[in-house]
C-alpha cells in the first residue's frame, strides 16, 4: 500500500500558489549546491556568486546591475505575450522565432531610412517589429485555426526556419555594404534615428524596459478588468464554458499568437537596436524560451513574471559570473536553471493537492 | 422468508473523507436470491458504500462478510474472485472496439476470439440480452451498451451483482428487458444490490431495500409494502411539497423553430433533422429521450453555440439562426445546458465570475467591455438568495458547491436575467430531491411570469410533473408535440422508441 496519497482540494490553495515559486528558488538552491559541490566547487560560494554578487559585489556590481534591466526587458515583454495564451490554453512555443522576425523587419525598415535622420523611424520600426512578429506567429494561428495542426509543433518548428531566415539576412539583404565583407547589418546604435540607448545612465533601461513595464500593466488590466481577459481565462479553464459565454474560439487563438507574436517581434526590436546593436548571424540568445520558463515561474499572473523575469535575469547574469569567476561549466548554469522550472512544476502539485500520510490500512 | 443464509453480511461499516462523513455505521444484508434496493438521495453514500464492497475504497472500520466468512477486498480484482460484479452508471467502454474486444479487455484470461464471441452469443440469449459480439461499440445505444457492461459481469457468474443507477439512460420498453433479466438472475440464485433513487422501480423490481440519509442507514425495509411517497419522505427525511401549477393562458409564439438541421459535430455525436416545433409564451414543452439522441445538440442548436440557418430559428418573429450565444441572450433567448461543471460553470472560477459567465451583457456588468465586479457580485449575491444557494459566499468556486447546489445557482442565474425563452437540459440531474422539487418549481413560476420554457430531460416522471406539451428526440429527430396530459406510458415509449409515423403525421397536419 502506498502511505503517501495526493488529495485534491476543493478549492486550489491561495497559500501555496503564491508559496509554491518561493519553495521552488529554496530548492533549487539546496539541489544546486549540491550539483556544484559534487563538480568541487564551493556551493555556498557559487549560490553567492549567482544570486549575491551581480547586485552587490563592489566589484562587479556597477556593470552587472544594469544588465538586470537588459536581460529582464525582453523575458519580461515576451513572457507577457505568452502567458496570455498559455492562459487561454494556446501553445506558442515559438516566440523566440517571433523574436528573430521581429528583429529583422523592425532592422530592415530602419536600414531602409538610411541615414535620413527623422524621429519617425524609431516608431515605425518598432511598429514593424511588431507586425514582423505578429505575422510570424499568425502562421501557426492560421493552420491551427484552418486545418486544427498543432500550433505547438508548428510555432516551435519556425523558429528553425527564423533562424535560417536570419543568416541568410545577415550574410545577404541586410549585410553592411560598408562592413568589408564581414557578416551582419550596420550597428544601428550608430544610428541615431533607429537606435535604442539607454535611458537613464547605469541603470540598462532602455525603450524594451519601458516596454516591459507597460505590457504588464496592460496585462494585469487586461486580465482582472476586462471582458477579454476574463474571456482568456474561462477559455484555458473550460473551453465549454468559454464557448457557452459567446468566446468564438478561433478568434481567440488567433488573438492569443497574435499578441505574443508581435510583443515578441517588439522585443527583438528592441533588441537589435539596442544592447545586441546589428542583425548577426548569432543575434538570438534564447530569450524566447527562457521566457516560457519566466511565465510558469510567474505563476502566469503579470506581476509574477515582473518578478520572475528579474530573477532569470539575475540567474544569467550570476550564471555568467560564475563561470568567469568559479569557472563552473555552462553547463551546469543551464541545468541549474532547468532545475528552477522543475521544482516549479513539481511544487506546484500542492496548489491543488495536498499530501495524506496514510495509514496503510491493514487487510 | 429468512430461510436461507445471508450471502453478504455488512455490520458497522464506517468511512470519513475530509470534512465529511460518507457512511456511518453502515449494516445490512443481503440474501441469496434477493433483489436488495439501496436508495438514497445523491450524496447520501451509496457509492462509497458500493465502492467498499467493490474493493476500490477501505473502510474505517467495520466488518463484511461473504458466505460467513470475512471479507475485505483490496481492489476490485480481489472483490471479483470472491464473485462480486458490479455494472457502473458510466460505462467504461472503447467507441472504437467491437463488443467483443470491449468484454476481452475486461477479463484477466480472455478465451480466444471466436470461443468468446459464441460464448457471448448464448450468454446474451440466455437472458434476453441480444448483442451481437462483432458490432463496434460507437454505433450502439446506451441499452445495449449497458448490455455489456452486464453480459461482462455475468460471464464472471456472479454471486453478487451491483447495478448503480441502472435504468437512467433507458426507455421504458427496455426497462422492461432489464427487470426481465435481474429477475431471472435472481430466480437463479444471484443476489443483486440495486442501487437508485427511482421509487417506483424499486417497488417493483426489489423485495428489500436499505435507506440511506447523510451516510446512516434510516430505515431497513420491504419496499412492496410501502408507498412511493412514505419511502420519498424517508429517503429526504422531511415532507416533500409536489409542485404547484395554476392553469395558465398561453401567448403568442414566442419560439418557432423550422426545418432545423445540423450536421453531428464530432463523431460521436447525433445530427439534428429537419427539427420543427412552436413554442407559445407561457408554455413549458417538455423534451424527452434516451441519452445521445440529440440533446446536446439541441441544445447547443438553440442557445448559439451551435449556428444554424438565419430563418430556421424564429425569435418573437426575428430570425436568430445565425446569431451566437450573446447576441441571442441580448434578445431574451437563454440556455442552461446538462453539465454544470464545465460547461454551464467553469469548475475553478468564483461564483461572481460564474454570474459573470451569461450575465455580462444582459446584467449590465460590462460596460464597454470593461467589468463591473462589484455590480457582478451583487448578481451572485441576489441568485444566492433567491434560490437558495448554500454556499459560504460568491467568492467560493463552482466546484465546491454541491450537485444541486450549483443546478439551482446556475438555473438562478439564467431565470434572474427575465428571459423570454428559457431551454435548459436535465434540470435535475444529480440534483437531491428537494433542490430538484425547488427547481421544477422555478421552471412553473418563470412560465406563469409569461416565459416560454423548454425542458429537455431523461426524467419522464418530471416531464410528465412540469410540462403543458410533450415531444420526445430519438436520433436527432424531433417526435410530434402532443399534449401531456393524457399520454400514457406505451405512448411515450414508442415516442421514445422513435415510432418515425409520429413526424409523417405532424407533417401532414
Amino acid at each position: 500500500m502506498s502511505v503517501i496519497r495526493l488529495e485534491r482540494r476543493a478549492a486550489p490553495s491561495r497559500f501555496w500558489s503564491v508559496a509554491t515559486p518561493i519553495l521552488a528558488v529554496a530548492l533549487t538552491m539546496i539541489a544546486g549546491g549540491v550539483m556544484f559541490a559534487l563538480l568541487g566547487k564551493d556551493p555556498v560560494a557559487a549560490i553567492r556568486t549567482i544570486f549575491w554578487d551581480p547586485l552587490f559585489n563592489t566589484q562587479f556590481a556597477a556593470y552587472s546591475r544594469p544588465q538586470l534591466l537588459v536581460k529582464a526587458g525582453p523575458l519580461i515583454l515576451i513572457a507577457i505575450g505568452l502567458s496570455l495564451g498559455f492562459r487561454a490554453g494556446v501553445w506558442n512555443i515559438g516566440a523566440e522565432g517571433q523574436y528573430i522576425i521581429g528583429a529583422i523587419c523592425g532592422a530592415a525598415v530602419g536600414l531602409a531610412f538610411y541615414p535620413a535622420d527623422l524621429w519617425i523611424v524609431f516608431p515605425l520600426m518598432v511598429i514593424a517589429g511588431a507586425l514582423g512578429g505578429w505575422a510570424w506567429a499568425m502562421i501557426p494561428g492560421l493552420l491551427r485555426t484552418r486545418f486544427n495542426t498543432n500550433e505547438i509543433l508548428v510555432s516551435l518548428l519556425l523558429v528553425y526556419v527564423a533562424e535560417q531566415i536570419l543568416a541568410s539576412m545577415a550574410l545577404g539583404l541586410l549585410r553592411n555594404p560598408e562592413g568589408g565583407g564581414f557578416p551582419g547589418s550596420r550597428n544601428l546604435q550608430q544610428y541615431a534615428a533607429a537606435s535604442n540607448p539607454e535611458l537613464i545612465a547605469g541603470t540598462g533601461m532602455h525603450w524594451g524596459v519601458v516596454a516591459a513595464f507597460i505590457a504588464v500593466i496592460f496585462a494585469y488590466v487586461l486580465l482582472t478588468r476586462h471582458i477579454t481577459g476574463f474571456h482568456i481565462r474561462l477559455a484555458g479553464q473550460s473551453p465549454r464554458a468559454a464557448r457557452f459565454a459567446g468566446v468564438n474560439p478561433a478568434r481567440l487563438v488567433l488573438l492569443c499568437l497574435g499578441v505574443s507574436g508581435a510583443l515578441a517581434g517588439m522585443a527583438g526590436l528592441f533588441e537589435v537596436t539596442g544592447p545586441a546593436g546589428q542583425i548577426s548571424i548569432d543575434f538570438n540568445v534564447g530569450y524566447g524560451f527562457t521566457a516560457i520558463i519566466v511565465a510558469f515561474l510567474g505563476r502566469l499572473h503579470p506581476v509574477g513574471i515582473l518578478l520572475a523575469g528579474l530573477l532569470m535575469a539575475l540567474t544569467y547574469i550570476g550564471g555568467e559570473l560564475a563561470q568567469f569567476m568559479l569557472g563552473l561549466p555552462a553547463a551546469a548554469i543551464q541545468a541549474f536553471q532547468g532545475m528552477l522550472l522543475f521544482f516549479l512544476l513539481a511544487v506546484d502539485v500542492m496548489t491543488n493537492y495536498r499530501i495524506r500520510f496514510g495509514r496503510g490500512a491493514a487487510t | 422468508m429468512n430461510d436461507t443464509a445471508p450471502l453478504l453480511r455488512i455490520e458497522g461499516l464506517t468511512k470519513s473523507y475530509p470534512g465529511v462523513v460518507a457512511n456511518a455505521d453502515v449494516g445490512f444484508s443481503v440474501r441469496p436470491g434477493r433483489i436488495h434496493a439501496l436508495l438514497g438521495e445523491n450524496g447520501a453514500g451509496k457509492s462509497t458504500l458500493v465502492k467498499m464492497i467493490y474493493g476500490l475504497v477501505r473502510p474505517d472500520s467495520g466488518a463484511m462478510h461473504m458466505n460467513g466468512a470475512p471479507y475485505a477486498p483490496a481492489s476490485p480484482n480481489a472483490a471479483r474472485a470472491a464473485g462480486v460484479a458490479m455494472v457502473f452508471q458510466h460505462f467504461s467502454l472503447f467507441d472504437a472496439l467491437d463488443v467483443a474486444e470491449n468484454i476481452a479487455l475486461g477479463m484477466e484470461n480472455p478465451p480466444p476470439r471466436r470461443a468468446l464471441a459464441a460464448r457471448i452469443r448464448t450468454v446474451s440469449h440466455e437472458y434476453g440480452l441480444p448483442l451481437d459480439p462483432t458490432r463496434q461499440v460507437g454505433e450502439l445505444s446506451a441499452g445495449e451498451r449497458q448490455r455489456i457492461e452486464i453480459l461482462r459481469c455475468l460471464l464472471q457468474n456472479p454471486g453478487l451483482l451491483i447495478m448503480d443507477e441502472p435504468t437512467s439512460v433507458l426507455t421504458p420498453q427496455e426497462v422492461t428487458i432489464l427487470f426481465r433479466t435481474l429477475r431471472q438472475l435472481a430466480a437463479e440464485g444471484t443476489a443483486i444490490l440495486y442501487i437508485s433513487h427511482k421509487l417506483e422501480e424499486i417497488r417493483a423490481l426489489c423485495d428489500g431495500a436499505t435507506i440511506l440519509r447523510l451516510g446512516r442507514v434510516v430505515a431497513n425495509c420491504d419496499p412492496r409494502e410501502k408507498s412511493a411517497r412514505d419511502l420519498a419522505e424517508l429517503m429526504v427525511g422531511q415532507t416533500l411539497q409536489s409542485p404547484s401549477r395554476a392553469a395558465r393562458p398561453t401567448g403568442k409564439v414566442a419560439l418557432s423553430v423550422r426545418g432545423l438541421s445540423l450536421a453531428a459535430p464530432h463523431t460521436f455525436g447525433t445530427a439534428l433533422k429537419r427539427i420543427t416545433f412552436d413554442l407559445k409564451a407561457g408554455e413549458v414543452l417538455g423534451i424527452g429521450g434516451v441519452a445521445g439522441n440529440g440533446q446536446d445538440e439541441l441544445l447547443a442548436a438553440l442557445s448559439g453555440e451551435a449556428l444554424a440557418p438565419a430563418a430556421s430559428i424564429m425569435l418573437n418573429g426575428a430570425p436568430v439562426g445565425h446569431l451566437g450565444p450573446n447576441a441571442r441572450r441580448a434578445l431574451g433567448l437563454l440556455a442552461a445546458p446538462e453539465d454544470r461543471l464545465g460547461h454551464a460553470a467553469a469548475p475553478d472560477m468564483s461564483l461572481t465570475e460564474n454570474a459573470m459567465l451569461t450575465g455580462a451583457g444582459r446584467m449590465g456588468l460590462s460596460h464597454k467591455g470593461f467589468l463591473d465586479w462589484p455590480k457582478a457580485r451583487n448578481f451572485a449575491d441576489a441568485i444566492i438568495a433567491a434560490f437558495d444557494v448554500r454556499t459560504p459566499g460568491p467568492i467560493s468556486t463552482a466546484r465546491s458547491l454541491s450537485g444541486g447546489n450549483l443546478q439551482k445557482f446556475v438555473i438562478g442565474r439564467e431565470i434572474l436575467q427575465d428571459p423570454t425563452v428559457f431551454v435548459v437540459n436535465q434540470p435535475t440531474w444529480g440534483v437531491d430531491a428537494s433542490a430538484a422539487a425547488a427547481i421544477r418549481q422555478a421552471l412553473l413560476d418563470l412560465a406563469a411570469k409569461g416565459a416560454a420554457v423548454i425542458a429537455i430531460s431523461q426524467d419522464l416522471d418530471e416531464l410528465m410533473e412540469i410540462s403543458d406539451r410533450f415531444c420526445a428526440v430519438n436520433e436527432g429527430r424531433l417526435s410530434a408535440v402532443r399534449p401531456a396530459h393524457g399520454l400514457s406510458v406505451d405512448d411515450i415509449g414508442l415516442m421514445l422508441g422513435g415510432a418515425h409515423d409520429m413526424e409523417m403525421r405532424h407533417e401532414t397536419a
